[in-house]
């Protein structure tokens, strides 16, 4: 634990890297989602190719990917944003599937009450549909969060500097407690923002606050999983 | 766009097919981890899934033990398993990375598939003088099968996909050219093998595409076709209250 005590100045600013490149992809990857999502669900005929191709997306290898997109998009292999846009891609492939499934799970009688009492449909969207389809999506979220979170480790590989500095350095210097601090820092990062994640919607969602009904959304994300 | 056609062209010289370190190798390497990996995890986390889906027990320890193992980046524990195994033992340590990496999503797709049998069945099959492992044998394993195909599926895209960092720590796989080129900043190369880890997720996704639909057990999915009219207006019915994701839900409509 000593490398650990004298290092800790390294281990918060790679930490406070990690946060932002994963928070930025994570936040950017949640707003797209939403009118991707909504889209896919409204529209029957686009619904299949969108839910497609982003679980295709979700198939292409993050390295394979933080190579391809360089290539398609011009930017500098070893920049963060390429970092950036490859988490937030996979971030776009987690979630519009939860956001069309969230939009889904929304009990239809509830969505005509609101048009019979005078909603239109931008104000019934987000009046309605999108806070009866929170728990859902909030659970894509997490995941989404989560992995994001682990997954820029690999940033490393192509010279983008964040915890993962921790795992290739520490083997080159054959430091076990260097790399053990980078996994330790990461889990805990995503375990935090975990936490966060589902504080925030308690209180933006206050009826879910049951125990009975946040056990359905806990089931779709393993679900979600498996997927 | 030059680029990808140099990579195309990488890719297909026959040099790169020659020899013990040729792609073919490189790839067979790849699939080797990647098929020893599942297998194992599926040893360990099929019966106990199934135990878990069966008995309705333990169901929040394996939620939890998936949300922490997802924290765990998969990078990090390679690195810190091939440290404390020690350079001799560098295969044993990234099998045992990949068959953790593993285990969540084969755990949650063998008792996401006993979940998602009507109740019914099973008191039915219990009605009718059925002991606890036929039930097991007869009922909830041909039932929860193509759930658990889903769940082998994401298993092998995820180890197939984290094989890559393999090269790393020298194992060889198709991260190899990736890794080199990068440190030779041959960039072809390392365009040639992420193409080929990508079209070889991609066909893996293809074949279990395939196999979760022969999963559906025979007499499950013949309903369909004798009874449209009835199973149309059941689907119609499901539809707004259905929550689970796209690719369940076809399952869940056969069986229904």
């Amino acid at each position: 634990m000593n490398w650990i005590a004298e290092n800790i100045g390294l281990i918060g600013s790679l930490s406070l890297e990690h946060l932002r490149q994963s928070l930025i992809a994570i936040l950017v990857g949640f707003l797209l989602s939403i009118p991707l999502g909504w889209v896919a669900w409204r529209y029957r005929l686009v619904r299949g190719p969108v839910v497609t191709l982003t679980g295709l997306l979700y198939t292409i290898p993050s390295l394979a990917l933080l190579m391809i997109l360089p290539v398609l998009t011009g930017m500098s292999a070893i920049s963060e944003a390429n970092l950036i846009v490859a988490l937030t891609l996979y971030a776009v492939a987690i979630m519009v599937r939860g956001v069309v499934d969230g939009l889904d799970s929304v009990d239809p009688a509830a969505r005509s009450a609101a048009t019979a009492l005078g909603y239109g449909s931008a104000r019934r969207f987000f009046a309605v549909d999108l806070p009866l389809a929170g728990p859902v999506i909030l659970a894509g979220l997490r995941v989404t969060a989560v992995s994001s979170i682990s997954l820029a480790t690999v940033g490393i590989l192509v010279g983008v500097t964040n915890l993962g500095y921790l795992f290739t350095n520490g083997l080159q210097r054959r430091i076990i407690e260097e790399v053990f601090a980078g996994i330790l820092a990461v889990a805990l990062i995503a375990l935090a923002v975990d936490l966060l994640l589902i504080l925030i919607g308690r209180w933006l969602m206050p009826w879910t606050r049951d125990p009975k009904k946040s056990q359905q959304a806990v089931k779709h994300a393993t679900r979600q999983q498996v997927s | 766009m030059d680029l990808i056609n140099k990579a195309i062209q990488w890719l297909l010289a026959p040099a790169q097919w020659e020899g013990s370190g040729g792609l073919q190798t490189l790839l067979g390497q790849h699939l080797l981890f990647t098929v020893v990996t599942v297998a194992i995890a599926g040893l360990i986390a099929i019966p106990a899934g199934w135990a878990i889906g069966h008995t309705g027990k333990g169901r929040e320890i394996a939620v939890g033990a998936a949300g922490i193992a997802r924290a765990v980046p998969s990078f990090g524990l390679l690195i810190l398993l091939v440290l404390i195994f020690g350079v001799l033992h560098k295969p044993e340590a990234a099998v045992l990375t990949f068959v953790l990496l593993a285990i969540p999503s084969l755990l949650a797709g063998a008792y996401t598939g006993f979940e998602a049998i009507d109740r019914k069945t099973i008191d039915a099959a219990r009605a009718m003088g059925m002991t606890e492992w036929q039930i097991l044998f007869k009922v909830e394993i041909p039932l929860g099968l193509p759930l658990l195909v889903g769940g082998i599926r994401s298993a092998v895209l995820q180890v197939v996909a984290t094989v890559t960092i393999a090269a790393y720590v020298n194992l060889g796989g198709l991260g190899l050219p990736i890794i080199t080129g990068l440190n030779l900043r041959r960039f072809d190369m390392v365009l040639g093998g992420a193409l080929m880890v990508a079209v070889l997720a991609l066909l893996l996704d293809v074949i279990f595409a395939l196999a979760q639909k022969l999963a559906v057990p025979a007499g499950v999915g013949g309903v369909k076709k004798k009874m449209p009219g009835k199973v149309a207006l059941a689907n119609e019915a499901d539809k707004d209250t259905n929550k689970s994701p796209g690719y369940l839900k076809s399952n869940e409509k056969e069986m229904s």
